[in-house]
């Protein structure tokens, strides 16, 4: 880690939103984290991810349960709202939060052993309950904060740092979100910006839940040879099956592209994805036919990214419990006191 | 674009802002880390190699470094560079021991004319080498215009006797109060070469009706200003118009506040903007009282009972035409009359030869001046070496001292019978800081202080006493938060491809976004695609080796503020911190091999 902060100097020509402020602005205190880890590459695509939505940060929660990832919500946005919970309580929080105050935008950040091991359940649980948050786990398939065990994500084919085989078999946290029924499932890579920025773009605009596993890269454990969560393994067997373009819905699009070839999907406000298909054979649409697509490939030692399924139909949580349109958390006496007719109503259907 | 050859000196010297915009090329950074460490003898040491007049220059510099400080382009204002040289030669210990050690006589003979800076320069690199050195000079002390026009409130006396006379300490035989008029009869003496360092020793003149009527009060401001100097003129009167625009101007009208004039202008030509004075001296005169009116073309010197009252001066206002050349033209309103009792007259100053036989094998040009090699200093005579003003024409002290430098590098190949285009390359080491985990040899903490103003004198007493220096410098508090601006540029990130994982760690840190990776492409196309587009061409772009992705690392040296984030936050030490020492080649390397 360094011990120096951060220069305030910024380039002069940095570019602004339209709030009038640079990318610098949405930045965090100085990682602490090993000189290299993927995980700072995550913080750093959240951040120009924010930037460009012109989000303001105040409006903005961030949560994180405990490991090497969830510390990394300091290093971002040091203007937002943040919970750093108990281990593998991140989604329980994020769901409670959720319901007091849908005004927000909620973005969890969790690890491979915050999610999939510890986390498992509670994960599960706010995945088919559609939760409207952006669920981010940086995986990189090793217990980095405990010194390298493997992690539940670990593939079994991946060796550890001293050459030690991984016995049990890894859970693919994206496939298990299209099975619970997550609306929006991507893969993303740490050493590859220009694919994760616009997935984060698109997941923060969704409404559902959305879920981005981010193969980030330990570089202290788990980044040799041998290991399928290396920087190299991952860039040398990545297979990208969608490309998402995030379009603001005040742009137009220039671009053309033959026909078959794009899909525009308009979300809920107003924005469009446009998904570029880098394999004719991919649905996004079909959660069977992606999850055996996935497992396939995963069979032949590939690692399918990108947008991996859509579902723009859903209801999320609030809906799906009939909630009031205003946050929970702004309701005061008498809009939550029943009226003496309501009351009188109510406890005569009890009698 | 193809990959950034580091190897070769000047890439990394360009990075070095101000060593680069320094005609004696000054390690600057490096003098400026060891002041913030107190070590004030080693910085005086490092200047006095370079650029032989410390204390001098660290008063009087024009100071081409400091608009080419990178912290102009990162905030506004440049480090104080030349200020802090000074804080080095105000707070230096004993240097005596430290002095080069004088050879044996090799038996050769050089003449120096002119006892200025570049003659000076020369004296000082060729004496230790064991030539036997001889200086004229028409004055009765050395130190040439920085005597004679260079006032002593902007640099005292003590100062400049004290560097001037550690040259001539060298052994040197000097010839002053010696008037050269015939460069043959130096020749004749048998030197084996002679060095010119005569100035550009001539003001011009101003022939507008009413000239010469008013002769005993119109003075050339050179010529008023080594006057002064000398102790020969003591009053002015108390109106006075300075004419010109220039920093010879801007010491006539403060040395007027202090000869008795009250009433002083500076009326120029030119537009306020376009004047050639440095804008520190235009402000410290403008803080002594002095009015500057601008766009005011002089028309005659009105008389009455023929005596001067005044001057009339038309108005003007610049016109640009296409390729931004000006033209000044009249406004067409009523001339303007000023009184005044006396005029000093600095619209620039020229070269003058008048005591170099035309029939000695040595050229003239069509504009009357000797005709001379840019990189040897040689004339068309053989023996016959030219530097400072007297080379190309009016420059300053720095530039002096660099031509000084390179004339001397000729005259020892001339007298060792080599070729003198055979010189030596720079002296460049690249050397890591890294000392620990995170941990460099250099403070890498960026200061984000303002730039430091140097106290100055109580005005009315600094205008009652025309010895009083003005400017008080920096006491060793001031200097050492003002050397803790200096953004360290001599210490160079290097990236070495072969190691890079490609994890984005250092784009991610950069706190100026200078760092990319991306495809190649050639480099106009690379200017605009990178994270900030790199409009500043004068700024390099560092490309790299194709790495595995086949992307290359671009890195814009442009906003760079050497924190080494980028090395810290490196898993692999792809990148690094290195120590770029570029020294300019002297006589004495070249007697003693690189």
């Amino acid at each position: 880690m360094s011990f120096v902060s951060k220069p305030r100097f910024h380039h002069p020509r940095l570019p602004r939103n339209a709030l009038g402020l640079t990318r610098r602005d949405y930045e965090g205190a100085m990682s602490t984290l090993c000189a290299g880890c993927g995980h700072d590459s995550v913080s750093a695509a959240i951040i120009e991810a924010c930037f460009e939505l012109d989000l303001p940060a105040h409006r903005l929660a961030k949560l994180s349960g405990i490991g090497c990832s969830s510390k990394t919500p300091t290093y971002f946005l040091s203007k937002s709202h943040g919970f750093n919970s108990v281990h593998g309580r991140m989604a329980s929080v994020a769901t409670g939060a959720n319901l007091a105050n849908r005004d927000l935008t909620y973005v969890g950040v969790s690890g491979d052993g915050d999610t999939a091991s510890i986390g498992l359940g509670q994960f599960a649980h706010a995945v088919r309950r559609q939760v409207d948050m952006l669920y981010v786990v940086e995986n990189n398939g090793t217990y980095g904060l405990t010194k390298g065990q493997f992690s539940a994500t670990n593939d079994r084919v991946s060796v550890g740092r001293k050459g030690q085989r991984n016995a049990f078999e890894a859970i693919d946290l994206a496939v298990m979100a299209i099975q619970l029924g997550a609306s929006f499932v991507a893969r993303g890579f740490s050493g590859d910006k220009d694919q994760l920025v616009p997935l984060i773009k698109a997941a923060l605009t969704h409404r559902g839940f959305a879920f981005i596993d981010v193969i980030s890269p330990c570089v202290t454990f788990n980044n040799h040879f041998g290991s399928t969560k290396s920087f190299e393994f991952v860039r040398d067997h990545e297979h990208s099956v969608l490309a998402t373009d995030y379009v603001p819905y005040h742009e137009t699009i220039t671009a053309s592209y033959a026909e078959g070839e794009v899909i525009d999907v308009t979300l809920h406000n107003q924005c469009r994805l446009r998904l570029r298909k880098l394999d004719s054979d991919y649905d996004h649409g079909d959660p069977v036919g992606a999850v055996r697509y996935i497992m396939d490939r995963q069979a032949q030692g590939e690692v399918v990214t990108g947008l991996l399924y859509l579902d723009t139909g859903d209801d999320d949580l609030r809906e799906k419990l009939e909630l009031t349109s205003r946050p929970l958390n702004s309701l005061d006496e008498d809009a939550l006191r029943p009226s003496p007719e309501v009351l009188e109503s109510i406890n005569a259907s009890l009698r | 674009m193809r990959p950034t050859d580091i190897t070769d000196p000047q890439y990394f010297h360009k990075v070095v802002d101000c060593q680069w915009a320094c005609p004696a090329h000054t390690p600057v950074p490096e003098y400026i880390r060891m002041i913030a460490q107190g070590r004030y003898t080693d910085a005086y040491m490092v200047n006095w190699e370079s650029n032989v007049f410390p204390g001098i220059l660290g008063r009087t510099c024009d100071r081409p470094c400091e608009p080419a400080c990178r912290r102009v382009r990162v905030e506004d204002k440049p480090v104080a560079i030349c200020r802090l040289k000074r804080v080095a030669a105000d707070y230096r210990g004993d240097i005596e021991h430290l002095m080069p050690e004088i050879a044996a006589p090799n038996g050769k003979r050089v003449a120096c004319i002119g006892a200025g800076p570049a003659s000076l320069t020369v004296a000082r690199d060729l004496a230790p080498l064991g030539y036997h050195v001889v200086v004229y000079d028409r004055d009765a002390k050395g130190g040439g215009m920085m005597r004679s026009q260079i006032p002593a409130f902007r640099l005292p006396q003590s100062v400049l006797d004290e560097e001037v006379d550690r040259i001539l300490d060298f052994g040197i035989e000097t010839r002053l109060d010696t008037d050269v008029t015939s460069l043959q009869s130096v020749l004749d003496e048998g030197y084996d070469a002679v060095f010119v360092g005569t100035g550009a020793p001539r003001g011009r003149d101003l022939q507008i009706p009413g000239r010469d009527e008013v002769a005993d009060n119109f003075h050339i401001g050179i010529d008023w200003l080594m006057s002064v100097a000398f102790g020969h003129t003591d009053t002015v009167g108390r109106r006075v118009i300075v004419l010109g625009g220039g920093n010879t101007a801007m010491d006539c009208c403060r040395t007027a506040m202090r000869l008795g004039g009250e009433d002083v202008k500076v009326i120029v030509r030119s537009p306020f903007e376009e004047m050639k004075a440095s804008p520190w001296e235009i402000e410290d005169a403008q803080r002594e009282d002095v009015e500057i009116l601008n766009n005011h073309v002089p028309l005659e010197f009105v008389r009455e009972n023929g005596r001067l009252v005044g001057v009339t001066f038309e108005k003007v206002r610049p016109v640009y035409d296409d390729t931004g050349r000006r033209r000044l033209v009249p406004t067409g309103e009523e001339p303007v009359f000023f009184p005044c009792d006396d005029v000093l007259c600095a619209i620039g100053q020229e070269n003058h030869f008048p005591w170099i036989e035309r029939d000695i094998g040595l050229e003239f040009d069509k504009w009357d001046m000797p005709v001379v090699d840019q990189v040897t200093f040689r004339s068309t005579h053989p023996r016959v070496f030219f530097g400072g003003d007297a080379a190309f024409g009016p420059e300053n002290i720095i530039w002096a001292v660099a031509h000084g430098h390179q004339a001397a590098i000729s005259i020892d190949l001339l007298c060792e019978g080599r070729d003198l285009t055979e010189r030596l390359a720079p002296h460049v080491t690249l050397v890591s800081q890294k000392m620990g985990m995170h941990e460099w040899s250099y403070h890498n903490v960026i200061s984000e202080d303002q730039r430091y103003l140097v106290p100055h004198a109580d005005k009315a007493l600094a205008l009652g006493d025309i010895r009083m220096e003005v400017e008080l410098g920096f006491d060793e508090r001031l200097g050492f938060e003002e050397a803790m601006r200096c953004l360290n540029c001599d210490i160079q990130t290097v990236f070495e491809t072969g190691r890079c994982i490609e994890c984005d760690a250092c784009v991610d840190v950069c706190p100026v976004d200078c760092i990319n990776f991306i495809n190649n492409a050639p480099e106009p196309e690379l200017r605009q695609r990178i994270r900030v587009p790199a409009l500043d061409e004068s700024q390099d772009l560092y490309v790299s080796d194709d790495l595995p992705t086949g992307r290359v690392m671009v890195k814009d040296e442009d906003v760079c503020l050497h924190c080494g984030l980028c090395a810290e936050r490196c898993p692999t030490a792809a990148w690094d911190m290195k120590k770029f020492i570029y020294e300019e080649a002297k006589a004495q390397n070249q007697r003693l091999g690189p």
